[in-house]
């Protein structure tokens, strides 16, 4: 599945929609999402919750193994996706559209990989 | 999100790692990493016999003990279920093969042993293990006695090497020639309550006198074959030894077989999940050379009673009667959707550590977490109440009698 060029990308393998800084879209890419198998359960932050950049946030946890997610910029969290929480498998089937995890207010700098750079980087990493 | 360790080990450090300490096929990965950076070209992963079928099929691959092995053809939940109602199809060919032909091929393996292989009909399989001078499990290994003088060793995949060395040595004296047929030889499972009809199609092999355990020579795709009534997922099932070149035939035929039967191809992935539901070891996870047989529970896979005596004998013996409190294997059941994984500390109602799981996971087929972890006796109940740290959350379950799964009779 190609990288959506409108969203920016983290090394961590999150993209974020920042379109509106106000409520930022964060999920894991469709890469993440292969890799990690079939998704059983995610732990989103709650809302309202401070965000420091690079730290963990939340987990995804699949049949195989446990992830943490690192907020991708400070900030708060405005909205959780309740759906993925109880249906976690929407990471699976659509990471860049229902799969998304949580919104967030951006506070700090939002540094991001472009749709290409991610690409290339994930290329590399096989 | 930090991707981690991709084998059928569950990674457990804080923060996870992408070297999982505990897995050995990522050690052995890492092995064959760094003499591939050090310009080894033989270093390279080796590819089943049906490397080609697999990525014809789409599948996931990972590099399992220098093996580049299907880790998943599409979602490993399905495939677990596909095992659980209708079939799977696995190819194990990573797996370790060693023979031992000669009129002393029984003694060897009494010698080389904890089991009494010699007591062993042809035509039937025996669950042993291969231990240290200190009793240390080096590997468990399932035995075919394929005639009078003639056995097929089977290892695990990280241990393979080790074993086909340790035989060797072992063997040394003996009348018997002990040939590593790991590399040439190619291992396909059927698993599952349909895997008899669609292997009595396949080989027109009599099931009816085919027991669990046992194996017959048999015919799939006009191929010589070893067919074998075994199996890691605790589904009724069979297993197929064949050579590397013969195997992608011999799975053609299966899937054309298995269609009717909802066979579906399965990776290593799912694998896991099924043997934990079914309570089995995993070398590495329930097993390592720092435990006994005795330690893991499974002290009745060692005989005392052979003539000529065993490596590992003296201290076998010595940790049999040693008055050491005893941990058992034993099983935990959790409520919600976090499992305790591999290495996760087990307290007690107190909060004190009294055990570590080994091997973890969301079930599958019963929708709750479940887990083996080795524990002391005194908390090692059915009923009782513990707790697993998981990542700073005490998560209260119960232990129950293994296996967690077992197939309607």
């Amino acid at each position: 599945m190609s990288n959506p060029s409108n969203l920016g990308y983290t090394e961590d393998h999150e993209w974020v929609d920042s379109a509106d800084t106000k409520s930022a879209t964060v999920g894991v890419t469709a890469y993440a999402a292969t890799s990690l198998g079939d998704v059983v359960f995610v732990q989103l932050p709650e809302v309202g919750a401070k965000l420091t950049k690079g730290e963990p946030c939340g987990e995804i946890e699949s049949t195989k193994s446990v992830s943490d997610l690192f907020a991708p910029a400070d900030g708060t969290v405005v909205e959780i996706n309740e759906a993925v929480v109880d249906t976690p498998e929407l990471v699976n089937t659509d990471p860049f559209g229902d799969g998304w995890l949580f919104r967030f207010e951006v506070t700090g700098d939002l540094e991001l990989l472009t749709a290409d750079e991610y690409t290339e980087k994930t290329r590399e990493e096989g | 999100m930090i991707l981690s360790c991709p084998h059928t080990h569950q990674p457990s450090t804080d923060p996870p790692v992408t070297l999982h300490d505990a897995c050995p096929a990522c050690h052995a990965a890492e092995k064959q990493n760094s003499r591939r950076a050090e310009g080894d070209p033989t270093a390279m992963s080796t590819p089943s016999p049906l490397h080609a079928v697999h990525e014809a099929l789409g599948a996931a691959f990972t590099d399992f003990a220098g093996w580049a092995m299907p880790l998943r053809y599409g979602s490993e939940l399905a495939e677990h279920k596909a095992v659980r109602t209708a079939a799977g199809l696995f190819d194990l060919s990573h797996m370790g093969e060693i023979e031992l032909t000669g009129p002393d091929a029984a003694k060897a393996l009494d010698h080389a042993l904890v089991g009494k292989l010699s007591a062993v009909k042809p035509g039937k399989a025996r669950y042993t293990m291969i231990c240290d001078t200190d009793g240390g499990v080096l590997d468990d290994l399932v035995v075919y006695r394929l005639a009078a003088e003639k056995y097929l060793v089977v290892a695990n995949a990280s241990n393979a090497a080790t074993v086909a060395a340790e035989l060797r040595e072992r063997a040394a004296g003996f009348d018997v020639e002990v040939a590593d047929r790991s590399a040439d030889l190619a291992l396909i499972a059927v698993q599952g309550p349909t895997s008899a009809a669609i292997i009595r199609e396949v080989t027109g092999a009599d099931l009816d006198t085919l027991a669990y355990y046992a194996s017959v020579p048999a015919t799939a795709a006009g191929h010589d074959v070893l067919l074998a009534r075994t199996g890691y997922t605790g589904e009724d099932g069979f297993e197929i030894y064949v050579d590397g070149p013969l195997a992608a035939e011999v799975w053609q035929a299966l899937t054309a077989a298995g269609a009717p039967h909802g066979l579906t191809p399965a990776g290593l992935a799912c694998r896991d999940t099924l043997r934990l539901e079914a309570g089995m070891p995993l070398y590495g996870n329930e097993l390592s050379a720092d435990l006994t047989p005795f330690d893991a529970a499974l002290g009745r896979v060692v005989k005392f009673d052979k003539a000529g005596g065993f490596v590992g004998q003296a201290a076998l013996e010595r940790r049999r009667d040693a008055d050491v409190p005893e941990k058992v294997l034993v099983g935990l059941v959790g409520t919600g959707k976090r499992a305790p994984r591999h290495g996760y500390a087990v307290l007690d109602a107190d909060g004190t550590e009294v055990g570590t799981v080994t091997s973890g996971a969301l079930s599958p087929t019963l929708g709750h977490p479940i887990a083996m972890a080795y524990v002391p006796i005194a908390v090692s109940g059915p009923g009782t109440a513990l707790t697993v740290d998981i990542r700073g959350t005490q998560a209260p379950v119960e232990v129950v009698k293994l296996p967690f799964y077992q197939r309607p009779a």
